[in-house]
């Protein structure tokens, strides 16, 4: 039992009134095997003490047994909300490693991609949220819209979710004949349907006062935590790299970076909204745009990435995700580190959730919309 | 038998009558209740059934699906076959819980409610007991339950459970005040507790219009007190699966666990019923007074199906509330009956009684 008394706190006579529960690794709110060790005093936080690695697969380790194609085939299973997104950050690792220029109808589409694959991260991040809160019909009303972009998908690619789609070089197949005409019917019901679905949560007063003020992360902390994504941007830290360091087709187009200046679950909650109508303005921009051209740049089947280290990072509807090859030459990588969002937003939960009570602790968990596979790897 | 659906009273005489006529006294009162018991029995067990039935498809109307199909036609014996599963499950006491207690606490909390229901005037003549307090014998009976929740939580030894159980005797206690006061605020009006007569007062016009401002302020506040009493909708914390598993009743199974269950959805009638008797008339059907020509035709639809027409409406609109508001927080919960609720409702008792003095009342 040496864990439990690492936790308690800092006093030298044991506390009677504190009392330790577990939440998970099956529990309905943690979205996944997470183990969180809460030290209550009745309904108050105390301390939350994570537990991962129950979906520990060794991912990083069975990359340095494949060859730099066939690692991406495996990032789909990290964070699968963003699979695509995980795919394309390991391509463009190795393309930068071999120095090769994608063309640019690959650039395009993996841009489309990525962020119909953002809004569908998004919509199960709201729909869960819903759920957590104890409105249980979002659930039902942000997994009906998802369908159709996980229809785009599997025309395309032939998968809904793990899409496996970007490799080192381009992209597997080209897009389906119907992408285009699919894509634009389904911005124009999902702007009407987008607005239905934050009226029914973010003027509720009940909602307001449920996550209004609750968890504040500063900017400080979220600096100091390595917090990214929609979390930090709502205490204010610009960190949305597709603004600060463009891959694909982003330096080509027009967009804003949603900030937020509170911090709190509220501004978290909505800022995600507000990107999630950021993204449908990106694609409107690029649909009707895509070049004609190669989809992919021919590869070799076992490529030789030149000695040496390379570091891409991509934004995903949690943060940064980042690849990290260190290569020696050979055709399989000496280490692949991923740098997951996941895994730096869920240790500031610790400090934030302090002195809140648990429901706020579970709304605090949904504002910061952890995948734990992607946390695990 | 004279079989009137207007009126049970010929009925509920002549099997009185015959009875009567070939036992003795105590025979009889024996029989009667006899007789009543299983007929409550019998109601509570379908409309119970029922009831679950109707919040599964009115839930996934509102969650655009369809609900239960597959079970008969339309699903209709799905909870049947829900019910057959818990009934054969097995019954685990969990290790270091208190036995007896733990036996005890889903009994307490179904006798609360059969005792409250006995007093729902179903039609004219169709009422079990009919006392001169009425309306204030069901706020009573009704706070039994809360013995029933505290203990469940207490005794099955699991931190879960207490703490849904705490949560669920607080918000319990709490929202008793604001209810008991929404029915006085409706009794003053009424001028008398006997739930004959306060349906009789609503002859002309339900309370709901005559009694306009005041009553329409009294009703809000016991439809949202209702609710919060039942542990449903968004006052829901005593048993959020998302927060704490299922709250204090986690440890039960089996028939304990259907108790529970039940008892909710009773206890969701009684709470709609007290508000049709005391708001909407009872089984009165709607009349307007002078216009007679109206109040014939409104006539003509029977009592019984009037009370079941007006509880439906609200039960629905409970349901509306638990599928479309998230939950509240313990402390919103409890701020929201001493710091908003139970202001307006003193404010709303004077007002009534302004009203009633002056005869500011259609």
């Amino acid at each position: 039992m040496a864990e439990y008394k690492e936790i308690l706190l800092t006093s030298d006579e044991i506390k009677t009134d504190d009392y330790l529960v577990n939440m998970g690794p099956q529990h309905p709110s943690t979205h996944g095997v997470l183990r969180l060790l809460v030290q209550l005093e009745g309904e108050k936080v105390l301390n939350v003490q994570p537990h991962i690695g129950y979906i520990h697969s060794g991912i990083e380790k069975m990359t340095e047994s494949l060859s730099y194609i066939q690692i991406p085939h495996l990032t789909d299973r990290m964070d699968y909300l963003a699979a695509h997104m995980n795919n394309e950050a390991v391509s463009l690792c190795v393309e930068k490693g071999l120095q090769v220029e994608v063309p640019e109808r690959a650039k395009y589409i993996r841009t489309i991609f990525d962020e119909l694959q953002r809004i569908a991260s998004h919509q199960l991040w709201w729909c869960a949220f819903g759920m957590d809160m104890g409105a249980l019909t979002t659930f039902f009303y942000g997994l009906r819209d998802r369908e159709d972009i996980l229809d785009i998908f599997e025309e395309t690619c032939g998968a809904r979710l793990t899409l496996n789609y970007s490799v080192p070089g381009g992209v597997m197949f080209d897009i389906h004949p119907n992408f285009q005409r699919d894509v634009k019917a389904f911005i124009k019901k999902f702007r009407k349907k987008l607005p239905e679905y934050e009226r029914l949560l973010t003027g509720n007063v009940i909602f307001q006062e449920r996550t209004k003020g609750v968890g504040i992360l500063t900017k400080e902390e979220a600096i100091a935590y390595g917090v990214t994504g929609p979390s930090a941007r709502a205490s204010g830290f610009s960190c949305d790299i597709r603004k600060k360091q463009p891959y694909s087709a982003y330096p080509y187009i027009k967009f804003n970076e949603i900030m937020g200046t509170d911090g709190d679950t509220f501004t978290r909650y909505h800022l995600r909204i507000l990107e999630m109508f950021e993204s449908m303005n990106i694609i409107e921009q690029l649909i009707d745009n895509i070049p004609e051209g190669d989809y992919a740049v021919k590869m070799k089947g076992v490529t030789k990435l030149p000695e040496g280290e390379y570091y891409q990072r991509v934004e995903t509807g949690r943060g940064e995700f980042g690849v990290y090859i260190i290569s020696d030459g050979k055709k399989n990588p000496y280490r692949m580190k991923f740098r997951s969002p996941g895994f730096s937003n869920l240790f500031a939960i610790n400090n934030i959730a302090k002195g809140w009570k648990i429901a706020d602790l579970v709304a605090i968990m949904g504002t910061f919309d952890l995948v734990i596979p992607d946390i695990d790897r | 038998m004279a079989f009137n659906i207007y009126d049970f009273t010929p009925l509920t005489k002549s099997i009185h009558d015959a009875l009567a006529a070939s036992l003795n006294p105590t025979a009889t009162l024996a029989i009667e209740w006899l007789i009543v018991g299983v007929a409550y029995l019998l109601f509570v067990a379908l409309f119970g059934l029922f009831l679950v039935y109707a919040e599964r498809k009115v839930c996934a109307a509102f969650q655009q699906r369809l609900g239960p199909m597959r079970v008969g036609p339309w699903g209709l014996l799905q909870t049947i076959a829900d019910f057959i599963k818990l009934l054969m499950k097995e019954l685990i006491t969990p290790k270091r819980a208190d036995v007896f207690l733990y036996n005890l606490a889903p009994f307490i909390v179904i006798i609360a409610s059969f005792m409250a229901i006995s007093v729902v005037p179903f039609a004219p003549g169709l009422a079990a007991f009919d006392f001169d307090i009425g309306v204030f014998f069901v706020t009573a009976v009704s706070s039994i339950s809360v013995i029933g929740v505290l203990l469940a939580g207490w005794s099955s030894n699991n931190k879960y459970s207490l703490i849904g159980a705490m949560r669920s005797g607080a918000q319990i206690v709490s929202y008793e005040l604001s209810v008991g006061l929404a029915l006085i605020t409706m009794i003053i009006f009424a001028g008398t507790m006997q739930i004959s007569g306060i349906i009789e007062g609503q002859r002309d016009l339900w309370f709901i219009f005559r009694g306009h401002v005041p009553a329409v302020i009294a009703f809000i506040v016991f439809i949202i007190a209702g609710t919060a009493e039942t542990n449903r909708g968004p006052f829901d914390l005593a048993e959020a699966e998302s927060e704490l598993t299922a709250g204090f009743h986690t440890e039960y199974s089996g028939i304990k666990f259907a108790f529970f269950f039940l008892a909710e959805y009773i206890n969701m009638f009684i709470v709609a019923a007290m508000a049709t008797v005391v708001f909407l008339g009872g089984w009165m059907p709607l009349h307007f007074g002078q216009f007679e020509a109206f109040n014939g035709v409104m006539d003509f639809i029977p009592g019984l199906v009037w009370f079941f027409l007006k509880v439906f409406a609200v039960i629905f609109l409970m349901m509306w509330f638990k599928w479309t508001f998230p939950r509240l927080r313990v402390d919103h919960i409890l701020n929201l009956e001493w710091k908003y609720l139970l202001p307006i409702n003193l404010m709303n008792i004077i007002l009534m009684t302004l009203v009633v003095l002056f005869g500011l009342h259609f």
